[in-house]
């Protein structure tokens, strides 16, 4: 063989990971992988200037995912990724900021930040890794795990009720809400295209099997499996109202866009409504971007 | 490290009367800090009020979190945005930061603190003033790490201690506290603001080199790595977990001993550049009295009482609590009777004299659990019990 035939074609999406620390820590057959290649998929797509956007997790599987993406990317601590990104981009407001982290991440330990972020409309985007437990820790019950399904601190099944995401977004005010399983490859990337290029708070919840713990804990086979489950249950409803959107477990996963409207940012209504009040002692902040 | 003015912007130059809590936020805005994340908690309210109010003239922006675990957050955020941030707590809010105080520790963000002290534990005395937080400064996120703390004891110090913290942090890379209390918070007094032109800044440590050979973890000639800020194009990592030079996490022991002896050790080498102490007839002095903010106001008076009764007393008053002044108390110990301790709480900063003074000179705690000032005579009596 020639030499030149040794050397493989570079995957595109490679310039967009830290190919220096592959192989990563995910378990064969881990969803966060595809969801990562969608959103590197989705940066590649879009058409602005990837020094300008910065990605920040939490603590996680997922929140790994900050160290794995060649951008300027930080790896905070667990569930503080939100308020984190709200004074990246307060700073900056030149910058795209992403938060990338997991359901325990963004809506147990920082559930708070979460709806008050997207009450403020800040100019974020939250990408939330759903696997329905906390899989860093060994696959303890979350606060999405569908009701009677099994985790390590829930042995004789879940009794609580979980929350639906996308009603919470929507009903703290965001102003972009879809959500997709790990099946839905090209619809993710679509998504995250299209909140790229909207200024607000927007979020995208993807459900993603977790192989290791959810899965095998509750006998439900293996990553294949799982995706055949998504396969089999989910069901596209763009527009759907997001109180119908609850999960029960390996019950039916209504998936799609559900909100997608214009409001002015925080930033908007701070420039605005102090400039009104202090005319011209008002120094308008980073208007000419966010 | 580079010094500039500051800009005028910020600097509300001239004669003024104000209370602590104000002069805090006025001296931020002197420092050049233009965002600030807050959560209101008496008795240090005041300044995220004051901050609100003149941050839209000045350019900045002010956000009231959902908590303290959000204001910290967003502050490391802004630092990695580019600004110079601050924020102020009392007991409780300072409680809810320390996790992320470790994580500025771990990744090196330049941040300043002001705790206006307040009598705990927990709600504890939410309007009257202790000193109990000062080893919860020290010590009170996890893990082992060097945190920089002042202490001021009048308005006008609240101003050049914040200053002065901004410049410190910026120097070292490191979270300083401003840990005053309810006493000066609420105390009105002469605030003298110079023109911009006399305030000198330290500049963020840029890195100014070759992109591709940015390294956001490689330390300079004085130990402390260049700063960037996100946006740049350098398509950089940060983590809280511990890293090598590039900022990647590497878990095994071999780096941790790395990572966290440099974190210790930048402040530690460094002490003496860092701390400031006022010192007092300490040459002839047999007993010492040891104190800081507000309490060494109180100081003031037992020992001219006890100077009056023929005691040869000096003081020292800790500007700089963080780091300790280690070094001047070994020495002094050879050579005092006894060090006389009084500060509002039920003994914190006296653990250190006494740890320092090794046994060669007793450290006689005064305490007072909170809720107010010492009684001067309770010092006195300690001061004439030390010389016996
Ligand atoms: C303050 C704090 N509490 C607990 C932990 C332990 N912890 C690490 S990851 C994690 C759960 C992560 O779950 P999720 O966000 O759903 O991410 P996943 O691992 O499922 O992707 C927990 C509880 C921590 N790191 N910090
Ligand atoms: S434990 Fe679960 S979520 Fe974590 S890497 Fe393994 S499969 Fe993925
Ligand atoms: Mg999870």
């Amino acid at each position: 063989m020639k030499e030149e035939d040794h050397i493989e074609e570079k995957n595109p999406i490679e310039t967009l990971l830290r190919m220096d620390r592959i192989p990563h820590i995910w378990c064969p057959g881990c969803g966060i992988g595809i969801v990562v290649t969608s959103f590197a998929e989705a940066l590649r797509k879009s058409e602005i200037d990837l020094d300008k956007v910065a990605v920040v997790s939490g603590i996680g599987c997922t929140g790994r995912v900050a160290g794995y993406i060649k951008l300027d990317s930080f790896h905070t601590t667990h569930g503080r990724a939100v308020p984190f990104a709200t004074g990246l981009k307060l700073a900056n407001p030149e910058l795209k900021v992403i938060v990338f982290s997991g359901d325990g991440d963004i809506a147990g330990i920082g559930g708070n930040h979460f709806i008050h972020a997207a009450r403020r409309n800040m100019d974020i985007m939250v990408i939330c890794v759903n696997n329905f437990n906390y899989a860093m820790t060994g696959g303890q019950v979350a606060a999405t795990t569908p009701t009677g399904a099994n985790a390590s601190t829930a042995p004789y099944g879940n009794f609580e009720y979980p929350f639906s995401l996308p009603y919470l977004a929507e009903a703290s005010g965001a102003t972009y809400v879809a959500r997709w399983t790990a099946l839905h490859l090209r619809r993710v990337t679509k998504s995250i295209q299209e909140a790229l290029t909207k200024r607000g708070f927007s979020f995208i919840e993807v459900i993603t099997p977790c192989v290791t713990l959810y899965a095998r804990r509750n006998r439900l086979g293996d990553g294949l499996n799982l995706l055949k489950y998504y396969y089999e249950k989910s069901e596209i409803q763009h527009g759907a109202d997001t109180r119908t959107l609850d999960i029960s477990y390996q019950g039916k996963l209504i998936v799609g866009k559900f909100v997608d409207k214009e409001k002015p940012t925080f930033l908007d209504c701070m420039n605005e409504h102090l400039a009104k009040k202090l005319g011209d002692k008002y120094q308008p902040y980073g208007v000419n971007n966010g | 490290m580079k010094k500039v003015k500051a800009d005028p912007k910020g600097v509300l130059t001239g004669s003024h009367y104000l209370d602590g809590d104000y002069a805090l936020a006025e001296g931020a805005l002197a420092a050049g800090c233009r965002f600030f994340a807050g959560y209101p908690i008496t008795p240090s309210t005041e300044t995220a009020e004051r901050f609100s109010e003149r941050i839209p003239s000045v350019g900045g922006v002010f956000i009231q979190m959902e908590d303290e675990l959000a204001s910290i957050s967003a502050l490391i955020g802004a630092v990695w945005g580019g600004k110079k941030v601050m924020t102020v707590t009392s007991g409780p809010g300072f409680s809810l930061m320390m996790e992320n105080i470790g994580l500025a520790c771990m990744m090196e963000t330049p941040l300043v603190i002001a705790n206006v002290q307040r009598g705990g534990p927990s709600t504890g005395l939410p309007t009257l003033t202790g000193q109990q937080d000062m080893m919860q400064a020290r010590w009170g996120s996890h893990g082992d790490y060097e945190i920089i703390a002042l202490s001021p004891d009048s308005p006008q110090e609240c101003f050049d201690l914040t200053i002065e913290a901004f410049n410190l942090s910026e120097t070292f890379r490191v979270p300083t506290f401003v840990m005053t209390d309810e006493c000066v918070g609420h105390m009105h007094e002469k605030v003298v603001i110079p023109p911009a032109d006399k305030i000198e800044l330290v500049e963020r440590k840029w890195y100014k080199g070759p992109k591709d050979k940015y390294l956001p973890y490689k330390l300079d000639k004085d130990q402390i790595p260049f700063m960037i800020k996100a946006g740049d194009d350098y398509r950089f990592h940060t983590t809280g977990l511990t890293h090598d030079e590039r900022g990647y996490p590497v878990i095994n022991a071999e780096c941790q001993d790395v990572c966290v002896r440099h974190l210790v050790d930048k402040i530690t080498t460094n002490a003496d550049k860092i701390i400031r102490t006022e010192e007092e007839e300490i040459d002839t002095a047999e007993i010492i009295v040891i104190s800081y903010g507000i309490t060494s106001r109180v100081t003031t008076k037992a020992v001219q009482q006890a100077r009056k009764a023929g005691i040869k007393v000096g003081t020292i008053r800790l500007i700089t609590v963080w780091p300790f002044p280690e070094k001047r108390i070994k020495e002094l110990a050879k050579k005092v009777k006894a060090f006389v301790v009084p500060e509002i709480n039920y003994g914190q900063i006296v653990l250190e004299v006494e740890r320092c003074a090794g046994g060669q000179a007793p450290a006689i705690l005064v305490p007072h659990c909170g809720g107010g000032v010492h009684d001067p005579d309770d010092i006195f009596s300690a001061i004439k019990e030390a010389a016996k």
